[in-house]
């Protein structure tokens, strides 16, 4: 019988955290942030049909960077998740926090038991009644939450984007105002070097808290080249 | 939720690829939540016919029933009203129900039968039709929504052998060919395209007879709703399960428009313009407005 190599805990999980930083790196970026009317997001992707945000529940939606097939079973456990708790009790007992809850135990469990963590990161947000009550939470590989107010970036430049935003977001944003600063700072992050985002390249839909009851709505075509034009 | 309360990660056939039915997930994984699993075995609804164990020896089990729906056809839509009556027995069970429902942004659904029955199997349809679009990113097509209710009827025969049946009467809009299309079904599940109008429930003989006089092929939406409503108040007039216009409480039929814009209820107060103008009309001539002959002249 040949004895395995010791290897330390704390290198096992410095080597799993590594992979799965180094998988998301890897990715384009997301960008999450409060407007005055809901909640903006914005990825850059290429993509017409593999989406990065979706619609979870009524007034929540998700939002991932990072392996595709990971994040997409998340998505979907997510959407039973909300559709059974609603339909066994009532559709206002399907909360966000319940949700990210559930991501992190499971993430969690995912990062030290497995083999392969996974290589995503996501953002749960609930947009609320008026900009006080919206919820935004970002998880990461290993099931740490982060309970967020204003914006959040993810993804391979999310530093950078990140340190873009905190200087230029501010509560009571316009819907304009706030797609235009975050097309800004994706373009100008996480390609060679500054670039031009159009409608073609960019996934974007909102939390918009005035519809009455799915307020998840993708802003696409010209309604999306109308607002990236405004200013 | 049995395996949920283990621990609160996500359990782990949450996980399981394939299904975009949420039905055939609730069947795999939480069958007791799906309706009608009282009085079933275990069957999964996806199955077909559910076993039909429920106790027949305390005899017929009297439930609010819902009456009577309309639906109208007009150019590029549908509308669908419903009136506010439950009864049980000789009993009005409710004066205020409503039986007509949103399934999604683009179709309703109106309910007559066991009202307990029927609103449990709109809000897992509706259920149904959201889940489909979320997880597949694209919404069923209207026809592909009038197949899944069929199976969900299908899925209550048992239910409706005992005296608990229901029967809903589907409208939508139809993106493909740009027209509102009518579905009506019998309790095994069959499923037939109306043309043009029909009605559902125990007012529904009269409530025809007065849609097939009143209906004209190129009338607009708000000519779609009159007739509909002067089809309720017939269908009131002669049948005594069917609630007709409650003047002194205002409470007035549930309408929806279904067009390209997406489904909306009228509201209260245009309803009551358009209700307060029939019966003004009523007291003219209460068999309502008469229909003409041919050759254009007045036949009364």
């Amino acid at each position: 019988m040949t004895m395995p190599f010791y290897v330390s805990p704390e290198q096992i999980i410095k080597d799993k955290a590594d992979y799965a930083r180094k998988g998301i790196a890897r990715g384009r970026s997301v960008v999450v942030a409060q407007y005055d009317q809901g909640i903006l997001f914005v990825a850059e992707n290429p993509s017409r049909a593999l989406h990065k945000i979706s619609e979870i529940y009524d007034r929540i939606a998700f939002a991932a960077v990072g392996k595709y097939n990971e994040f997409e079973n998340l998505r979907v456990a997510g959407v039973r998740y909300a559709d059974l708790r609603g339909y066994s009790y009532d559709r206002a007992d399907v909360t966000s926090r319940g949700l990210a809850n559930a991501y992190a135990q499971t993430l969690g469990t995912v990062f030290t038991e497995a083999q392969k963590p996974y290589e995503v990161e996501i953002i749960v947000a609930e947009v609320g009644a008026d900009e006080g009550s919206d919820q935004l939470y970002r998880l990461t590989f290993d099931g740490s939450v982060g309970d967020e107010h204003g914006f959040v970036a993810m993804g391979g430049a999310a530093e950078a984007i990140s340190t873009q935003l905190q200087e230029q977001w501010r509560p009571d944003l316009s819907l304009e105002q706030a797609l235009t600063m975050a097309v800004a700072a994706l373009s100008e992050h996480g390609g060679q070097g500054p670039r031009t985002l159009d409608e073609q390249l960019l996934e974007v839909a909102i939390l918009d808290r005035n519809r009455p009851r799915r307020c998840f709505r993708r802003l696409t075509g010209d309604e999306l080249s109308d607002l990236l034009n405004s200013e | 939720m049995t395996s949920e309360s283990q621990s609160s990660r996500l359990p782990a056939h949450y996980f399981t690829a394939g299904s975009s039915s949420f039905v055939e997930f609730l069947a795999a994984h939480a069958p007791e939540h799906l309706p009608g699993a009282a009085g079933r075995s275990s069957a999964p609804a996806g199955s077909g016919v559910g076993g039909q164990s429920a106790e027949r020896g305390s005899g017929q089990v009297s439930a609010p029933h819902g009456t009577t729906i309309v639906a109208s056809t007009f150019d590029g839509g549908v509308i669908m009203a419903g009136d506010r009556r439950a009864t049980m027995g000789n009993m009005i069970a409710q004066r205020d129900i409503e039986k007509v429902y949103p399934a999604d942004e683009l179709s309703v659904v109106g309910i007559a039968g066991t009202a307990g029955l029927a609103v449990e199997m709109v809000r897992l349809f509706q259920t149904e039709l959201e889940h489909f679009e979320k997880i597949e990113g694209m919404t069923l097509s209207l026809e592909g929504k009038a197949n899944r209710l069929s199976s969900f009827i299908r899925s209550n025969l048992g239910m409706a052998m005992q005296g608990l049946a229901v029967v809903p009467l589907f409208a939508g809009y139809d993106q493909a060919s740009d027209i509102g299309r009518i579905f009506s079904y019998d309790v095994t599940g069959g499923r037939y395209e109306e043309h043009d109008y029909y009605s559902v429930g125990s007012g529904s003989p009269f409530a025809r007879g007065s849609l097939k006089k009143l209906f004209r092929a190129e009338q607009d939406a708000d000519a779609a709703v009159r007739v509909c409503l002067q089809a309720l108040y017939d269908a009131a007039d002669d049948d005594s399960a069917t609630g007709g216009p409650d003047m002194t409480r205002r409470i007035f039929p549930v309408v929806y428009t279904v067009d390209a814009r997406g489904a909306r209820r009228i509201h209260e107060s245009e309803l009551q313009v358009l209700m307060d103008a029939v019966v003004d009309q009523r007291f003219q001539r209460p068999d309502g407005p008469v229909a003409t002959d041919p050759t254009g002249e007045a036949t009364s």
